[in-house]
């Protein structure tokens, strides 16, 4: 879960700003952002990568300056290690949406160590719900995605990957 | 003191920072689609780990004020990583050899330094080990899948296993630096890891049906700045436009 803000306003232009990569995912439900500190027009927001190396923070940072500067408000956005980040911390409507675009988003990670590791097919084909589904590689297109192949519909998929 | 945690830093940090470059050589040309996409994310991974040690270790030096500073500008005697990082990928069974050397070090090194008196490396650490607990998963597979391939496959992994495994003793040398953050609770205890690092890796070897290399001696020397030839050159193309274009930036 991401930090809340007082102001709703603020939480609305937030859940407007979205992981490049994963366009339909807001920050809000990617559950990166870890703090908001509210001082009248004057904000402190703190966001968390969700891998090392993501090339998308520093366009995440600069979104959430611009669309808050918008809307009038002047935010600092502080980059925090820890508590690292967790898919765990993706909302349920993050999930949805996540399947709704094509990615099938990730299982409990006791689950995901099986899938993962050949040992089971329990990853849901986002695109015909089959479970007859198997890994073609553990690194997908995205550092945070496997790759999958359904093996009913045939069709290939991303797998967003317990971290 | 300062000075020793920047020393430390360095130590951890030029490991990642050299393997990730090792790896990204090879984009657009792994031997697959799929492991050219997956040895990238994992340099990207190592990268921003790198990325993570050096802003620290920025805030600590007087010479080096930003996280390029301390990658680009300095000379190859002050880089402090392991010979076997800087190991060319001569073939795949060498690139998986020298990963899975590696991650398992790694993987046992970051799971020490979770618990680091110091907050920074104990949040980086936190962080990494997430991320290399796939590395090492993807280079023991590959390893057992190789090894315990075709008869071609198994003598190439066991020629480049032959190759890599003198360079495994460096990893768990303990240099005065690391002895002393140790001794602070800031650094990991690498001799106590020694006897559990090579259970591991035997026990992974065994599986792949490949023997264990004899070797009465293992190299030494990265940690002390004392590199390869291939270093020298690893660092002409890493820092060329640094030393091109001073303080360029993008």
């Amino acid at each position: 879960m991401s930090a809340i803000a007082k102001n709703s306003a603020i939480n609305e232009i937030l859940k407007g700003i979205s992981d490049p990569e994963i366009p339909v995912l807001s920050i809000m439900d990617m559950g990166i952002v870890r703090d908001i500190q509210e001082h009248g027009r004057k904000l402190t927001i703190s966001i968390t990568p969700t891998y090392s190396g993501c090339p998308a923070m520093d366009t995440i940072q600069d979104d959430i300056k611009k669309a808050l500067a918008e809307a009038g408000f002047e935010a600092t956005v502080k980059l925090v290690l820890t508590p690292a980040w967790t898919t765990d911390w993706i909302t349920e409507n993050g999930r949805k949406e996540l399947e709704a675009y094509g990615i099938a988003p990730p299982l409990d990670p006791a689950a995901d160590k099986k899938a993962l590791l050949h040992e089971k097919r329990i990853v849901k084909c986002p695109h015909c719900s089959s479970e007859n589904t198997v890994l073609v590689s553990q690194f997908g297109s995205t550092a945070c995605k496997a790759l999958f192949k359904c093996e009913d519909c045939l069709e290939p998929f991303d797998y967003f990957k317990c971290l | 003191m300062t000075d020793k945690i920047y020393q430390y830093l360095l130590l951890i940090g030029d490991n990642t920072m050299i393997l990730g470059h090792r790896l990204s050589e090879l984009c657009g040309h792994g031997p697959s689609l799929e492991t050219d996409i997956a040895l990238t994310n994992i340099s990207l991974d190592l990268f921003g780990q790198t990325r993570n040690y050096f802003q620290f270790a920025a805030t600590l030096s007087e010479r080096h004020k930003t996280e390029d500073d301390v990658a680009f500008l300095r000379m190859e005697r002050e880089y402090h990583n392991v010979l076997l990082v800087e190991q060319p990928n001569n073939d795949f069974a060498y690139v998986i050899g020298r990963q899975f050397l590696f991650d398992c070090y790694h993987f046992m090194l970051l799971n020490e330094l979770v618990n680091s008196n110091d907050e920074q490396i104990a949040a980086i650490a936190q962080k990494s080990l997430k991320e290399v607990t796939y590395h090492l998963d993807f280079s023991s597979e590959w390893l057992k899948r190789l090894g315990a391939g075709t008869e071609e496959s198994h003598e190439k992994m066991q020629k480049a296993v032959n190759y890599l495994y003198p360079y495994t003793g460096e990893l768990l040398e303990e240099t005065p630096v690391e002895l002393e953050m140790k001794e602070l609770g800031i650094g990991a205890n690498l001799p106590a890891m020694k006897e559990e690092y090579y259970n591991r890796i035997h026990q992974v070897f065994t599986e792949a049906t490949l023997e264990v290399p004899e070797t009465s001696w293992f190299q030494s020397g990265g940690k002390k700045g004392v590199h390869s030839e291939h270093l020298g050159y690893i660092l002409a193309q890493l820092q060329y436009m640094q030393r091109a274009y001073p303080n360029m930036s993008w």
